[in-house]
């Protein structure tokens, strides 16, 4: 058990132990429209700890307080963790939702390979930020209208002109509390990726 | 404290653990050194170099590297040992600037590996 297979310099690397490839998606939207329930439908949540960066805005306010303001700036968070076959993990990071937080979204989507958009058709507005972020990133992203009980059932069309999207981006309905719907949203976002990416190495969009 | 009007409430404080103790481990540098990102699906692993004489590691120095026997996603590592990100990516930072860990594997941006992409497919598929 405790041999290790990996002497100083690491030319063995993997001789014993195979790495994990990793994946993240991100799951993005308005306050309140499903984003936890939907990470933990399907999978294991962990929380993870991290921080507020001492930004311009928060310094000057911090500065005088010298180091005891440094307790205003960690930041609790969960995430999702689906362990697939092949050693391969697929993390959910659920984007924070309050405005200070946005430093955070930089940092979640390094690597991503999309964004679920979750929508609430009697709150359409809320997801406007997240869509912006993305359009504005180049990430790709799907959106999936949480269909909450009672919620107005609108057509995909509909929807697609309240949020002013492209025709290329895909709207899904699901049920955030149902696992297998939340398996499918995730399914239509890694096909739509791959789609695209085919689509981008044609043409090298530069 | 009222003087946190207009930043809510909610992951201030107590609820949100202490910070000044996670980085006085790290001497209170907040910047890993070296040119490695630390991002957060990267996957580390413990190398069992032996570090320079004047490096000692610390007793979080040393649980990373215990943790990281096998290869870890940081992410992983840093809900497992319940530090700030930041300060697990300052420790990360001495332990491969010693040799002692090194990344295995780093994500870009955007993702267009399509063996990747079809494992995760295939993967969600058989959920």
């Amino acid at each position: 058990m405790d041999s290790n297979p990996f002497d100083g310099t690491l030319s063995s690397a993997g001789a014993g132990t195979s790495v994990p490839s990793t994946a993240k998606i991100l799951i993005s939207g308005g306050f309140g429209v499903g984003k936890t329930t939907l990470v933990g439908v399907i999978s294991e949540i962990r929380p993870l700890r991290t921080e507020e960066p001492m930004s311009d805005r928060s310094l000057a306010i911090d500065d005088t307080r010298g180091v005891s303001a440094k307790t205003t700036t960690t930041v609790a968070m969960d995430f999702g963790r689906i362990s697939l076959p092949s050693q391969l993990v697929l993390y959910l990071f659920g984007t924070p939702g309050q405005e200070r937080f946005w430093f955070m979204w930089d940092e979640l989507a390094i690597g991503a390979i999309g964004a679920v958009v979750l929508a609430d058709t009697r709150r359409v507005a809320d997801c406007f930020a997240s869509i912006d972020y993305f359009e504005r990133s180049g990430m790709p992203f799907i959106i999936a209208v949480n269909c909450f009980d009672g919620a107005p059932r609108f057509q995909p069309d509909d929807i697609r002109i309240a949020l002013s999207l492209g025709p290329e981006v895909p709207i899904v309905l699901c049920d955030a509390r149902q696992r297998d719907s939340v398996k499918q949203v995730l399914v239509s976002l890694v096909r739509y990726v791959m789609s695209g990416s085919r689509r981008t190495n044609q043409i090298s969009i530069g | 404290m009222t003087s946190h009007d207009g930043y809510g409430d909610r992951w201030l404080d107590r609820e949100a653990g202490p910070v000044v103790r996670p980085y006085a481990l790290t001497k209170g540098r907040t910047l890993p050194s070296g040119e490695a990102a630390f991002g957060l699906i990267d996957v580390v692993i413990a190398t069992n170099a032996r570090p320079s004489e004047l490096f000692r590691p610390g007793p979080e120095h040393r649980r990373i590297l215990s943790l990281c026997r096998r290869p870890t996603p940081i992410v992983d590592l840093t809900s497992e040992i319940d530090l700030p990100l930041g300060v697990v990516r300052v420790l990360l930072g001495d332990l491969t600037s010693e040799g002692m860990l090194r990344v295995l594997s780093t994500q870009k941006q955007p993702v267009t590996d399509q063996r990747l992409l079809r494992m995760v497919l295939d993967g969600l598929e058989s959920l």
